[in-house]
């Protein structure tokens, strides 16, 4: 279970001024400057320095330190891969030639990925620093009161309610198969890896209905609690204004970098 | 007996215990400690109830006598072959483990595939395959619900599948985690039953002392992970400050079990 928790459990239990801020002005400022951040232009370089520089401070600021923000943006990192062929498909000047295959890599096109690659690294530490400092029910809660409908954050707190009841079943299922899974003195045990493949296709199939059933008991036993399609939750603190104005501030800084070196 | 019992294993050799667990110390990776060295040896053919409150290391034991669970110190040796990284597949067509909860148990899409698994991932040949698989479904009397999925069927015919995947491995040794929980009279009746007839070394992880009673001659009491007792059932049993001193009650003087 630990491993899994690793994975989801992202808020970072730390004592911190942004830990301590209002998700109501976290997430429209991170939403913001995420914004902000991906309309960079291709080879920008100086903007990105200068739009890092925010997320760096952040992950002094709320005692995280910038390893640990680091290392939570590895785990956006393969979707990048998405951006590679670019690589190639860009023309431009030919700086190398993917051999046997015939592949010409170019300038515009490397320039193009390592912009992407920036754009996103920033966003996801961004983002990252957001669930650290801020619980999952705080943000939820945010969204709320910015009028996200109802129905939208309902699925995002139900899928991380259950995310761990269903990794914790799929563990279970791994484990049974383990248990079953020897070998015999003089037989080639595993079958083929064709086989071996199938039995784990059945077992997401299995997966999926199990999940699909314990949606219809746990909806039963909201029905039967007085659900009727509205998440509710207990009233929010007062909201600082000082906290808006700091997120405010966050946000125009992103604007202004854009705007600024477009200008020069 | 059905063929499903017959071990392809050869015999072991004579005075080869079927299972020896040797000052085995568990602790989970959370830091909990659960079996604190514990020793237990049991003979090929005996009947074994573990008893013992919630915590006691019952469950935990179990998962250990397969390599589910690895202990940190100790040896757990089945039929003379000793649980390492290099044994335990081999390990595991001896043990044959059945969860508390039959959900965990079974994983495929149908009753039979699910008990053809075992024997399947074994490599035997495929008519050898169907036939345990018959045999074993035979055994617990589920042959009829062969085709259904397995989350189609009630608590007790799940019981009984799941008993069945493991029957279908031919283990010499069966370890059992609550086999007779939530079953109804019947059923827990008609379990009773099945695990008498089979002439396998069997574990059982028991809560019901009625069961015990019945089936199992012999009781090792487990509590904080240390073998509290190790004596004939009718001794542990009847010995009421005991059991009341490790969260288990005496049986009611008609013997009815209060499961």
């Amino acid at each position: 279970m630990a491993a899994l928790t690793a994975i989801v459990e992202r808020y970072a239990e730390r004592d911190s001024v942004l830990h301590r801020a209002d998700a109501r002005a976290k997430v429209p400022a991170a939403v913001l400057y995420i914004f902000a951040v991906t309309s960079t232009r291709e080879g920008d370089w100086l903007s990105l320095a200068l739009l890092v520089l925010p997320v760096i401070l952040g992950a002094f600021v709320s005692r995280l330190g910038p390893w640990f923000v680091l290392r939570r943006t590895f785990l956006a990192l393969p979707f990048v891969l998405a951006a590679v062929p670019l690589l190639f498909t860009r023309e431009g000047e030919t700086i190398f030639t993917v051999p046997l295959l015939g592949w010409t890599a170019s300038r515009e096109g490397a320039e193009a990925v390592a912009t992407i690659l920036a754009r996103s690294w920033i966003a996801v530490g961004v983002a990252a620093l957001l669930v650290s400092t801020t619980s999952i029910v705080e943000i939820l809660r945010a969204l709320r009161w910015f009028r996200v409908p109802g129905l939208l954050v309902a699925t995002v707190f139900f899928a991380y309610r259950y995310f761990y009841v269903i990794g914790e079943e799929a563990q279970r299922m791994l484990r049974a198969r383990d248990a079953r899974s020897a070998t015999l003195p003089g037989y080639r045990a595993g079958r083929s890896i064709r086989w071996r493949a199938s039995v784990a296709g059945h077992m997401v199939g299995s997966l999926f209905v199990r999940s699909l059933e314990r949606s219809e008991r746990v909806y039963a036993a909201m029905q039967a609690r007085g659900y009727q399609g509205e998440h509710r939750f207990l009233d929010t603190l007062a909201f600082p204004p000082v906290q808006g104005v700091v997120a405010a501030l966050v946000v125009l800084y992103g604007v202004a970098v854009q705007l600024l070196v477009r200008a020069a | 007996m059905t063929a499903t019992t017959t071990s392809v294993h050869p015999a072991p050799p004579e005075g080869v215990a079927a299972l020896e667990v040797d000052a085995l110390r568990f602790d989970y990776p959370d830091g909990t400690p659960s079996l604190q060295g514990l020793s237990l040896r049991v003979e090929p053919g005996e009947k074994v109830a573990l008893i013992g409150p919630n915590g006691a290391g019952k469950s935990t034991l179990l998962l250990n006598l397969n390599g589910i669970l690895r202990g940190q110190s100790g040896a757990v040796r089945v039929f003379g072959e000793t649980l390492s990284d290099a044994t335990v597949r081999s390990i595991r067509g001896r043990v044959g483990l059945l969860f508390s909860n039959p959900d965990d148990q079974l994983f495929s899409p149908t009753v039979y595939e699910d008990v053809a698994y075992g024997p399947l991932h074994m490599g035997l040949p495929l008519d050898e395959v169907r036939e345990r698989t018959q045999d074993a479904l035979a055994a617990v009397g589920m042959e009829a619900f062969a085709d259904r999925p397995p989350h189609r069927l009630s608590l007790g015919q799940k019981k009984r599948v799941a008993i069945a995947t493991v029957l279908s491995m031919g283990t010499p040794l069966l370890a059992l985690d609550e086999p007779s929980a939530n079953l109804d009279p019947l059923a827990r009746r008609e379990l009773i039953a099945l695990l008498d007839r089979l002439p396998l070394t069997i574990l059982v992880a028991t809560h019901d002392l009625a069961m015990v009673a019945d089936l199992l001659p012999r009781s090792v009491l487990l509590d904080g992970g240390e073998v509290v007792a190790d004596r004939p059932s009718a001794e542990v049993l009847n010995d009421g400050p005991l059991l009341a001193a490790h969260g288990l009650e005496p049986l009611s003087a008609h013997g009815h079990p209060h499961a």
